[in-house]
């Protein structure tokens, strides 16, 4: 099974990398970029327990481990079963 | 446990501290406390009277900063020891382990200007009345340097009310005359904080490295403040 979990910054947070990336897209010339928020990406392989467990633990090892949620949020999916 | 003479203060080491012998090297060298390290992997304490979680890039910042670290077996017996009020103080990457361990609230951002940043900043003592700062006068200005590249602190709109209403803003980056200005904050902290301390009162994080500033010929000897007080305060 595959799992993908995906942090990102609260809203609420500011992303000075993010602002960064989005200053270099303007000065290559797209305009158009409104906002770019950096995150990260966690692909992870599971095996040996079943998709509903695997759904419980995912949420409790974002929640715990991969994210602070104090200035993270995540999603999570499995992407293979 | 006060008829010793001297507090034994433990100094953990992580895989990737690097601040762990400077700061062992001041408490038992400069001040002539009795001083030990502590391994990240044991679960013991040894009996220290206080705490010290160095600066340094523990785990190589891998995930955040401070995040694998929370997970180190010694850091049940600190959360025990810290909860039962023993004096605990992070400094650097020993501050934002702290943070992710929730030993203290907020987080900590990459720096504003996403540079890292290693020099001589001024604090503003914000609160004498804490066991790490209790030598100080209130607004003193302290030189310490600092050295790293995640000290933007953040902390959302609730908990900053709190830490204000409960004085746990200890030191603000400011002048040298104690201003608290825009340029002075030099990672883009909230609130200019570069140091916070528990509801409690025991436990301390900071991001400027009082080791780093304990010997004249290091250019300033204002970090001998922290771990002075806390001599003073555990010897009362």
């Amino acid at each position: 099974m595959k799992a993908r979990v995906i942090v990102s910054f609260k809203d609420e947070v500011l992303d000075p990398q993010g602002l960064t990336i989005k200053n270099a897209l303007h000065s290559l010339g797209y305009k158009f970029i409104k906002d770019v928020r950096q995150g990260k990406v966690f692909d992870i392989e599971i095996d040996g327990i079943s998709v509903e467990d695997a759904r419980k633990y995912l949420q409790e090892i974002a929640d715990k481990v991969l994210a602070n949620p104090v200035i993270e949020k995540f999603h999570w999916e499995i992407i293979e079963k | 446990m006060k008829n010793k003479k001297n507090m034994k203060f433990g100094v953990v080491i992580f895989p990737g501290s690097n601040c762990d012998y400077d700061t062992y090297y001041v408490l038992k060298e400069v001040l002539n406390q009795d001083t030990i390290f502590l391994w990240h992997k044991d679960h013991d304490l040894k009996g220290v009277d206080a705490i010290i979680l160095p600066g340094g890039f523990s785990y190589g910042d891998y995930l955040r900063t401070g995040a694998i670290a929370k997970f180190s077996p010694l850091m049940r017996e600190v959360k025990e020891f810290a909860l039962k009020g023993g004096l605990v103080l992070g400094i650097c990457n020993g501050f934002q382990i702290l943070l992710e361990m929730g030993l203290l609230p907020g987080a900590m951002l990459r720096n504003k200007n996403l540079k890292f940043l290693c020099q001589f900043v001024y604090l503003r003592v914000e609160n004498p009345d804490t066991p790490f700062t209790k030598l100080c006068k209130k607004h003193q200005v302290l030189k310490i340097p600092i050295a790293h590249f995640d000290g933007n602190y953040y902390a959302p709109p609730e908990i900053m009310e709190k830490l204000k209403r409960n004085n746990q803003i200890v030191l603000r980056y400011s002048t040298s005359k104690g201003e608290i200005t825009e340029e002075a904050n030099v990672n883009g902290s909230m609130e200019n904080i570069a140091g916070i301390i528990n509801e409690k009162g025991n436990v301390m994080g900071l991001m400027p490295h009082p080791e780093r500033a304990s010997e004249k010929i290091l250019g300033s000897e204002d970090g001998q403040y922290i771990f002075k007080s806390m001599i003073n305060s555990w010897i009362k």
